[in-house]
């Protein structure tokens, strides 16, 4: 593989950039693998590259459906960050911050990683005591956080609305300065341009029909490019979970709903920050191309129409005007909308299954991004040594029978309630 | 938008109804042995279908009625509202 560098970026100056490298093979299946993994999304990409990288298993395919990365990987709204409470959350995510802070030297690929800094707002007395609790819960896991008062808050973002007399007033907020966004697609092409020099094919355009299993044990998986002799898959589909699940009569704890995003016209710079707002669900940041990023509730509805309703987006963007009045000025640019699979706690799954060979990974309700590489390193170990890891010990598919739920919002199974 | 017909009202606009999920999904009798896996199944697991889904819904601004409501979650095509002690 062609190192991304300075040198090779004159040297290809010289041919007029016509003679770099292919970023990847469009590979088509062959009969046997160690190991398939379905979804060529972030984590599934990420699934394959460190299952390479850490474990030594190449002979490793990804099947996508449609084309790489063009699921919630394409739609999100890139925001990293790991301000959870709870350990399992805190110190999964926050491992995982740690692989966001070294991708684009670990990829030879920009990422475009930018801590700036995230701040969840705070609207009364008792948010702020809830904000400082999770805070130090934070600090206790050895994740930086910081209280901030009205004063404070309205230094690093003076566009809020602190006037009075409006219905939810900024008290203050608790802000994660190592929190930040990164370019979603290049993560995406990253992982796969690695993958795939390590030996791994990425097969597109290639939809999973069923599954042969018998024994309890996963043999293969029939696409429509044929069938496919395999010991281990790994499910990486998100929003499509349920789907691949009633092919494998299996009925998991999630629920495919549909979340919107958009972006406005570009401006210049004007918000250095990731900020949400705390009397509602609604987040933005500005990207470096200048759009405001915003994004909020989930339409509330199962759906898998990868496409929303307008009264969410004007509900959302209500919010959006409360929080920060002079967005009203700005005019729309672009909304879309993507499939989540939310999981009945909040929280995603990374563990084996009943079927020996299947290993499932979902649920990552709206988090999915920012968990890209640790969800890909922790269920490629799943995958390789057939058992979880520590880090993801907390995310088994059982703790809903058990009844060791995290639900770190405190929102129970309704996963329309947002 | 969506457009919902109220089998009390008549058409009304998705803003007047919250949602109450998979319609299906019934809670184990009283008076029996329950097992875990039917409580699971109860409160947890769902088929989450793609395509025809029967599911509930409250006409919150309006007669505050619990309906159901066949709709398509691929394409949002309601195909039929019934009262909520009516079957499919």
């Amino acid at each position: 593989m062609q190192k991304y560098s300075i040198f090779n970026l004159i040297k290809n100056a010289f041919s007029g950039h016509q003679k770099w490298d292919l970023a990847w093979k469009d590979a088509t299946p062959k009969k046997e693998y160690d190991v398939v993994i379905i979804g060529g999304g972030g984590h599934g990409l990420a699934t394959a590259y460190y299952l390479a990288k850490e474990h030594n298993i190449t002979n490793v395919a990804i099947i996508e459906k449609g084309w790489l990365g063009g699921g919630n990987m394409g739609r999100n709204t890139t925001i990293i960050r790991s301000n959870y409470m709870h350990d399992d959350n805190a110190l999964f995510s926050e491992f995982g911050m740690d692989l966001w802070r070294r991708m684009s030297q670990d990829l030879n690929y920009n990422v475009m990683f930018s801590p700036r800094g995230i701040i969840n707002l705070a609207h009364s007395d008792a948010q702020m005591n809830i904000f400082a609790r999770r805070g130090n819960s934070m600090r206790l896991n050895g994740i930086d956080a910081v209280l901030l008062n009205r004063e404070e808050v309205k230094e690093i973002i003076p566009m809020a609305d602190f006037s009075d007399n409006v219905r939810f007033p900024i008290f203050g907020g608790l802000m994660q300065p190592s929190a930040g966004t990164a370019r979603h697609d290049a993560v995406a092409w990253g992982y796969a341009r690695q993958a795939d020099s390590m030996g791994v094919d990425i097969i597109q355009n290639c939809e999973v029909t069923g599954f042969d299993v018998s024994g309890g044990k996963i043999n293969g998986v029939r696409t429509s490019r044929g069938d496919i002799k395999v010991k281990k898959i790994g499910l990486c589909v998100a929003g499509s979970t349920n789907i691949l699940a009633e092919k494998l009569n299996m009925t998991i704890p999630v629920e495919t709903h549909l979340l919107q995003a958009c972006v406005t016209e570009p401006l210049k710079p004007v918000l250095d920050k990731v900020v949400t707002f705390g009397a509602g669900h609604f987040y933005i940041s500005q990207s470096d191309k200048g759009e405001m990023v915003m994004g909020g509730d989930l339409d509330g509805y199962n759906s898998y129409a990868q496409r929303g309703n307008l009264p969410t987006l004007q509900h959302v963007l209500t919010e959006g005007i409360a929080m920060m009045p002079f967005l009203s000025k700005l005019k729309m640019l672009r909304t879309w909308g993507g499939i989540m699979d939310m999981s009945m706690d909040g929280s995603p799954i990374i563990d084996k299954t009943h079927i020996e060979g299947l290993y499932l990974n979902c649920g990552w309700c709206y988090g999915g991004f920012k968990a890209t590489p640790a969800s890909g390193w922790t269920f490629a170990h799943t995958i390789a040594q057939d058992r979880v890891h520590k880090l993801n010990e907390g995310y088994s598919l059982s703790r809903f029978n058990t009844g060791h739920l995290l639900d770190e919002k405190g929102l129970g199974t309704k996963t329309w309630i947002s | 938008m969506l457009h919902i017909k109220c089998p009390h009202c008549g058409m009304r606009s998705q803003n007047e109804f919250s949602y109450g999920g998979d319609a299906t999904v019934k809670r184990p009798e009283l008076n029996k042995e329950i097992s875990d896996q039917e409580w699971d199944n109860f409160v947890y697991n769902r088929k989450s279908l793609r395509g025809k889904h029967l599911e509930l819904w409250q006409h919150l601004s309006g007669c505050r009625q619990w309906i159901k409501v066949e709709r398509d979650t691929a394409t949002h095509e309601i195909f039929k509202t019934l009262k909520a002690n009516e079957d499919i």
